[in-house]
């Protein structure tokens, strides 16, 4: 048997292991339910050390089969020190989780894919695929190839050409859907009552979405087995800020770190606020909007997990924040100028909502604060797109370069005798 | 006046099989009367103890989340077809 189990995230009915994240009783979502009695004293971070670096090093925390052998290393990213960023936002102890680099697609969604397909395999399922708004699409495609599934993925017409082609290089069947996420995420909970697919972030989504867990996992560790005073996390459907709360809860609950009370900070772009605004006016509930804005990876006008996102927010202690599509190319620029890394615009949410969550001095100066930084610069450098000239090449020659030095530099012309 | 409601798989041993039905509502509080006194068993999962649309259904109307067309006073048209999406999904 194993320790987990699915159970209503509402009325507690508990529904085994199977692909389905509705409860039929009350119609709200299932979660994993573990059994800690069994696993308290049995993981620990010696036992956890021990282990490859990746998200495998916390299965006794992950919904898998029993016998499973992964076939990627998954996950377990740089947290990095970010001290210039810090100076930049007023700050003194600042860190990067950095899944700009998680492997294979360079996205979070890496982590959440691994876990998903480890179970459509033990259920049987041939195909397995999603709704997406880009980096999930990219997991789900590498993934199922390395892993032997057909993936069909829906996606809304008008991504970003990288995660198209980045979705497409895999042999995956790609789905373009005239209209928006909120959109083809109706019509996959359509398909997915139809036909017996493996929809990662619908029939699977209960075990999907414990890989996001591990992003939380990581911080703890990299800090030294200690949770952080403060996390800003990007929202798109809610769920990971939700489950890095749902992983540091585990971490005490396990006696693995000290007991602490982290604030959590939501970030999102304004053109699609759905949760800061809540979180803002003090609803407990979504009022769903039509996105525009240039992080479509964050896109999701009517988020599935947004009623828990906010519930995790508030009870923290923590906040909402969102800002222009400028200020998200702002972010992205100032990461990569302050840090050397290169995010997509998801990125620049998270860093531009920092940097107003520390004005507001929600952050405080010493404090120690993680940003979630959720997938790569490369995959969306349309965002930049006019933002730097190419300037004439100049012709192999070092008189030409001394030439070009001294424009560049503005020597001004030594004054004639 | 002719409207159509599909109902999801969760929803349907509650509609005794069920997939799909007509009726002549004309808005969602009548549509919602209507399912009550056809599938009595339906009722609680349709609305909370407020009256309220539950947090974890989304109603449709041709495609366009109901919210978008003013929720509960929305006339509905001759024709509509009417989803009832679970909202578990995505992200």
């Amino acid at each position: 048997m194993p320790h987990y189990e699915l159970r209503c995230r509402e009325c507690g009915k508990s529904w085994g292991n199977q692909p389905r994240s509705i409860c039929d009783d009350c119609f709200s979502p299932l979660e994993i339910s573990y059994d800690y009695d069994a696993l308290r004293g049995q993981v620990t971070r010696e036992r956890i050390a021990q282990c490859a670096a990746n998200i495998w090093r916390y299965s006794d925390l992950l919904p898998l089969p029993e016998n499973f052998e992964p076939s990627l290393p998954v996950g377990f990213t740089p947290l990095l020190h970010a001290p210039q960023l810090a100076k930049q936002l007023g700050v003194k102890k600042l860190y990067l989780k950095n899944d700009a680099v998680c492997l294979p697609t360079l996205s979070f969604k890496d982590r959440v894919v691994a876990v998903a397909l480890a179970q459509a395999r033990s259920f049987g399922f041939e195909v397995v695929s999603c709704s997406s708004t880009g980096n999930l699409a990219n997991a789900v495609a590498a993934q199922a190839a390395r892993n032997g599934f057909k993936a069909w993925i829906f996606i809304p017409a008008d991504l970003e050409p990288a995660k198209i082609l980045g979705t497409q290089v895999f042999g995956a069947k790609l789905v373009r859907i005239a209209g928006s996420y909120d959109q083809v995420n109706r019509l996959c909970s359509q398909i997915a009552d139809e036909h017996r697919w493996g929809f990662v972030n619908v029939n699977l989504r209960p075990y999907y979405a414990e890989g996001s867990k591990t992003v939380g996992f990581e911080i703890a560790e990299q800090l030294g087995w200690r949770l952080p005073d403060n996390i800003v996390v990007p929202m798109a459907g809610g769920s990971l800020i939700t489950k890095i709360k749902k992983a540091f809860d585990e971490l005490i609950t396990l006696g693995l770190v000290e007991p602490k009370t982290v604030r959590f900070f939501g970030a999102q772009a304004t053109g699609c606020s759905p949760i800061s605004t809540a979180v803002k006016t003090g609803e407990t509930d979504i009022q769903p909007q039509k996105p525009s804005t240039i992080a479509r990876s964050l896109a999701i006008g009517n988020p599935a997990d947004g009623h828990y996102a906010i519930k995790t927010i508030t009870k923290s202690g923590g906040w909402a924040e969102d800002v222009s599509d400028s200020q998200v190319v702002e972010g992205i620029q100032l990461l990569a100028e302050t840090e050397g890394v290169f995010t997509e615009t998801a990125g620049g949410v998270t860093v531009s909502c920092a940097r107003k969550l520390c004005l507001q001095d929600r952050i405080l100066p010493d404090e120690t604060t993680v940003l979630c930084i959720t997938g790569n610069g490369l995959k969306t450098t349309d965002a930049l797109a006019g933002r730097y000239e190419l300037e004439e090449p100049i012709p192999p020659k070092i008189a030409e370069f001394d030439k070009y030095l001294d424009k560049a530099l503005e020597v001004p012309e030594p004054a004639v005798a | 006046m002719t409207i159509t409601v599909q109902i999801p798989t969760a929803l349907r041993r509650l509609t005794a099989g069920n997939a799909q039905l007509t009726c002549s509502a004309s808005n969602l509080g009548e549509l919602f009367s209507v399912l009550d006194q056809q599938f009595p068993d339906l009722k609680p999962h349709l609305r909370d103890e407020a009256g309220q649309t539950r947090r974890f259904l989304n109603v449709y109307v041709n495609e366009e989340d109901i919210r978008f067309l003013g929720g509960n006073s929305y006339s509905f048209h001759d024709g509509d077809e009417i989803l009832l999406v679970p909202s578990i999904a995505g992200g």
